[in-house]
């Protein structure tokens, strides 16, 4: 039965219980956030992993991934063999000014030369100031934390599961014989 | 003849505590704000805990600059601020901290204090008046509106403690207050303390502010240091109520060891009571104007009428 003035009483005791209870306000200046992997901070680029595919910078919809290279003869690896050309990158910028965090750049990547760094606090004044060129970018790099552990139930990472089961068939395919026994 | 040197220190000893009380129970109401609603509120001022945050308020108000709206009635709009915070720093002088330390012997006190605590809600209907705002006006209004609920039932309910005790002198009402009072003048408490919070147009009876609604009604138009004494009164008169409950309806002083420690129990009384009003603050919404009237009338109204029959019966019977 709801009693009349309960309502007074509730709001105090709420009140009341806030107030004995620690707050819930992060103090941020003074004590970082622990944010979790992946958490979509800056993108970080190795620059080793980059082939200047474009692919990022064609797929981005805020067209904020500038890439410029050039190509580069390499000498054949054998002795009569064909001399290969390859992409060397030139420049690797991302105006995040424009960037809309949307995360397509990284997984489009077919090399994993870009990722999430949680790192935040890169304001600047000026907001030209806010597209980094690819040494910057390859700075935040060393912020990415390991991607985090994958749950116990669940499947097995592709290439594990593709690995386990060629191994299964090469098994099976070796000694027909016991399978059936055992069936 | 007047012991001058013994009159300048109480009166400095008043004036002192009319600057430091106010600026503490904002401080607390800024901090048990903040825990209640589960934040931390102010951490940097002063380095500790933003102990220093009122102080660096007061920098930042005078720093700002005082406008004065065009078409505004000049002479009343710089006036209304000083209204308001003066009568309470009058009122502080005839209150009875201990048995022998009030700053002025005022006989009737009681009447004293409660004109001029009246005379501070008119600088709220002078800044709404002279403001040549819209928002002020309805704030202004809603002053008007309130002083018509609020002020009987606190005047009734300050006349049953004067009936209780014999007398009209704040001193003593506290003296001869018996723990009995608290039951037997409990309604007398109840209504001194809501009309009270009504008269401070604090919530949950802030309508004439609103903040929400009429951008803090008469006080719209006013910026820097005015509207730093506004809300300087304000807190002022939480301090004021609050003193005026504990001599009413808790004693003032009663406690044990009150011999020697007497102020410190009307100081914490006063305490536990501004703390009550920043509670109600953050646990109880605002009420509409009509629904205060029809609390003041119909129910606060009724039931100091009820405690002035109870006083009466009690008195007169010889029981108390």
């Amino acid at each position: 039965m709801k009693v009349f003035g309960s309502g007074l009483l509730t709001g105090l005791k709420v009140t009341w219980r806030n107030l004995t209870q620690r707050s819930v306000t992060a103090h941020y200046p003074d004590e970082l956030p622990a944010l979790p992997p992946r958490s979509r901070g800056v993108i970080a680029l190795i620059e080793e992993n980059c082939t200047s595919c474009m692919l990022c910078a064609r797929e981005c919809p805020a067209w904020c991934i500038y890439i410029d290279s050039h190509k580069e003869t390499v000498p054949a690896a054998t002795e009569g063999g064909r001399e290969r050309s390859r992409n060397m990158l030139d420049r690797f910028a991302i105006d995040f000014s424009l960037c809309m965090y949307c995360s397509i750049c990284i997984e489009v990547c077919p090399f994993d030369a870009l990722a999430w760094s949680p790192e935040f606090e890169y304001a600047e004044y000026d907001i030209r100031d806010l597209t980094h060129e690819k040494e910057r970018l390859e700075e935040w790099m060393w912020t990415v934390p390991p991607p985090p552990a994958l749950d116990p139930a669940a499947l097995d990472p592709k290439e594990i599961a593709a690995a386990a089961k060629a191994a299964d068939r090469a098994a099976s395919r070796a000694e027909p014989p016991a399978d059936e026994a055992s069936g | 003849m007047v012991d001058w040197w013994d009159l300048t220190l109480r009166l400095v000893v008043v004036l002192v505590a009319f600057l430091v009380l106010p600026l503490l129970v904002g401080q607390t109401e800024h901090k048990a704000m903040a825990h209640m609603q589960a934040r931390v509120g102010p951490m940097y001022a002063g380095g500790f805990h933003g102990w220093a945050q009122l102080v660096a308020d007061g920098v930042k108000f005078v720093q700002k600059e005082d406008v004065i709206p065009a078409a505004a009635d000049r002479v009343v709009f710089r006036l209304a601020p000083a209204v308001a915070l003066i009568p309470y720093l009058v009122v502080l002088v005839a209150i009875p901290v201990a048995p022998d330390a009030v700053a002025s012997v005022i006989d009737p006190s009681l009447f004293f204090v409660l004109a001029l605590m009246s005379v501070g809600v008119l600088g709220s209907l002078m800044a709404g008046w002279s403001s040549a705002n819209k928002f002020s006006l309805l704030g202004g209004l809603r002053v008007a509106a309130q002083l018509m609920s609020y002020e009987l039932p606190f005047v009734l309910a300050a006349a049953s403690a004067a009936m209780a005790a014999g007398s009209v002198s704040l001193a003593v009402i506290a003296q001869s207050w018996t723990p009995w009072w608290l039951l037997w003048q409990l309604p007398g408490l109840i209504v001194f303390f809501v009309a009270g919070l009504a008269e401070l147009q604090r919530p949950p009876f802030d309508m004439p502010v609103a903040d929400a609604e009429i951008i803090f009604g008469p006080y719209t138009e006013y910026t820097g240091i005015r509207f730093a004494v506004f809300l300087l009164a304000e807190y002022a008169g939480i301090v004021v109520l609050a003193a005026l409950t504990t001599v009413l309806f808790l004693g003032g002083w009663a406690g044990p060891w009150s011999d020697a420690l007497g102020w410190l129990w009307t100081l914490l009384k006063v305490g536990v009571l501004s703390f009550l009003v920043i509670w109600a603050r953050v646990a109880y919404p605002r009420l509409r104007e009509d629904q205060l009237q029809r609390l003041g009338w119909t129910i606060l109204v009724p039931l100091a009428l009820f405690q002035l029959v109870i006083t009466t019966v009690l008195v007169a019977g010889g029981v108390v």
